[in-house]
């Protein structure tokens, strides 16, 4: 088929079927995404100015809440640096290699997307908990995991472990093998051959991954609710002060934080998109 | 497939020089996953399994547990069936219409998988809570509740959800060939069986891969439902919301076979959406249609 064809065959639909059946379509797709999208998105932000921005102003000189942004984006910042190692090299054995349950692997990987977050903490509650299997463990070590920043790190590198491993396999796929090979030959050793060749082209979904587990890290709520118990003062993230600041009934200062937590992870997907057609993918 | 063949040998070469690299970097994947995946899983399985099924099945048969787990099903399928219809609409419109500020919708479409969705549940509570002007109004004028009650949940289901079945769609529909909706046309087919007839078979995959995703990723909502529906045992209590009421009140037995029945939900889902999309993929448009 070629192009003018399609072109063609465009044009006669909408000339053809009438005009006005698309405009009702569309009409009907605006309509639910404002109302559906937008409506919230507004209703929040006038809600957060709704007594003056001297207000949000005066909430956000809280303590806690800049101590909330701070746990928020180290806890963020140590999840992103573990699944960019751990997840390329993930990637690149299910890519590269073939054994026996490589199929089921890659299906297991997608679990933490389905898997309720609340059930994540659970889990790890049961594993370093009190009566956990673990609990020896943290017993000798003395490194405490529940109710603490361990376990609400650990509960989110659970819930962003998809992210990385799903941008790099397509990219690890398309990538032409033939350019180790030339490497090799010329003399390359294994370890450069992977920093000259074959992480330059990773680069741009690598780029996409750290920005989408950084969002999704950021918002997490349940997982970190559930291991982190009733984390008081300065061990909440900011979903934790969130939650508590509605539960106190403090409504301008959890809209502050909401609109800012969310203008945040908006930032940072807007700009990943935009890095990302600038990549040409 | 001559290339590919050599460029497998040649892989193969390698990688055999080098037998430590390629062990060492498998072990370190496997054993990553096991650590951050597959052992946490299983401790939660064996949790929920160890006083038997039976016992099981009656922890997750009691009246609140059954209510919230029932709950959770049905609002999912209503958010399921609204976002298929819509979703598959939004990607029809975007794929074959031009109109101003076309670019801008398709980067709202994504703002859901950005927003946390604690935020949501904020956001919805703003808009329809029973002493806000929408949610008042809509009280008044039509005895409608949506803040703690079932619709709240749906809204955010549906917020939540929305880019699924969309992202989904989208590809599929630009990849189809136009052709042969004008044949149709030519031989005097009318829109709706145009529509059904040659546009919507080859889409039916991709829609029912989105529906999949959105339904596991409802299951398991808690973020946005706490806010939005409360924690009201038989009234607006999800599964979800059950599982960390019975966490927090140490309720050890009932948190685990709640939770256990919410994971073989999700991994039957997700191996279903999976094997879905391997059918698409190996399905090109035209044998399907």
């Amino acid at each position: 088929m070629t192009q003018s064809n399609v072109q063609l065959s465009k044009f006669s639909l909408a000339v053809q079927r009438g005009k006005w059946m698309g405009w009702v379509m569309i009409a009907i797709v605006l309509a639910y995404i404002s109302v559906l999208i937008l409506a919230p998105l507004t209703a929040l932000t006038f809600n957060a100015f709704a007594k003056g921005p001297g207000e949000i102003v005066k909430s956000f000189q809280q303590t806690n809440v800049l101590i909330s942004f701070w746990n928020t984006l180290w806890i963020g910042l140590i999840v992103v640096a573990v699944h960019s190692v751990f997840g390329t090299i993930v990637a690149w054995v299910l890519v590269r290699h073939r054994f026996p349950g490589r199929d089921f692997i890659n299906g297991l990987i997608d679990m933490p997307f389905a898997i309720s977050a609340v059930v994540v903490g659970y889990m790890l509650l049961l594993l370093f908990g009190r009566n956990g299997v673990l609990f020896p463990l943290v017993e000798a070590t003395g490194i405490r995991v529940a109710f603490a920043f361990p376990g609400m790190i650990f509960a989110t590198l659970f819930v962003t472990l998809p992210f990385m491993i799903r941008e790099l396999i397509p990219v690890l796929e398309a990538f032409d093998i033939h350019q180790e090979k030339a490497a090799a030959t010329l003399g390359a050793s294994s370890w450069q051959t992977f920093w000259r060749v074959t992480f330059p082209a990773l680069r741009w979904g690598m780029i996409y991954g750290v920005t989408l587990t950084f969002a999704r890290a950021m918002g997490e709520f349940g997982a970190v609710l559930v291991i982190g118990g009733a984390a008081q003062g300065n061990m909440m993230t900011t979903t934790l002060f969130i939650y508590h600041a509605i539960e106190e009934r403090q409504y301008i200062t959890a809209y502050s934080a909401a609109l800012m937590l969310g203008l945040f992870s908006l930032v940072i997907v807007i700009g990943s998109n935009w890095i990302r057609r600038r990549g040409g993918h | 497939m001559n290339t590919s063949l050599t460029a497998n040998q040649e892989k193969k070469r390698t990688w055999a020089s080098l037998p430590w690299g390629r062990w060492g970097l498998r072990s370190i994947a496997i054993s990553y996953l096991l650590v951050m995946l597959i052992i946490p899983l299983l401790v939660i399985l064996q949790d929920g399994m160890r006083e038997g099924l039976t016992e099981l099945w009656r922890q997750v048969t009691l009246p609140i547990a059954w209510h919230a787990l029932k709950l959770t099903l049905w609002t999912s399928v209503v958010m399921v069936v609204i976002n298929t219809t819509m979703g598959t609409l939004t990607a029809f419109v975007l794929v074959r219409y031009e109109f101003p500020g076309k670019e801008i919708l398709n980067a709202i479409i994504d703002l859901p998988l950005a927003i946390p969705t604690l935020v949501t549940g904020v956001m919805l509570v703003i808009l329809f809570g029973p002493q806000e002007a929408v949610g008042a109004w809509l009280k008044e004028q039509f005895d409608i509740s949506i803040i703690f009650a079932p619709p709240g949940i749906i809204l955010a289901l549906m917020f939540i959800t929305f880019p699924f079945v969309v992202r989904s769609v989208q590809p599929m529909l630009l990849e189809l060939d136009t052709a042969q909706e004008r044949a149709a046309e030519t031989l005097g087919a009318g829109n709706w069986t145009i529509f059904w007839r040659i546009i919507l078979p080859p889409l039916t995959l991709p829609i029912l891969t989105g529906a999949l995703l959105s339904f596991a990723r409802a299951i398991g909502e808690f973020g946005s439902i706490v806010i939005v529906a409360g924690n009201i045992p038989l009234v607006s209590q999800t599964a979800a919301v059950y599982v960390y009421g019975e966490v927090e009140s140490e309720n050890r037995l009932g948190a685990s076979a709640a939770s256990v029945v919410m994971i073989a939900v999700a991994f039957s889902l997700m191996m279903l959406a999976d094997y879905l999309r391997k059918l698409s993929k190996t399905a090109t448009p035209e044998e399907t249609s």
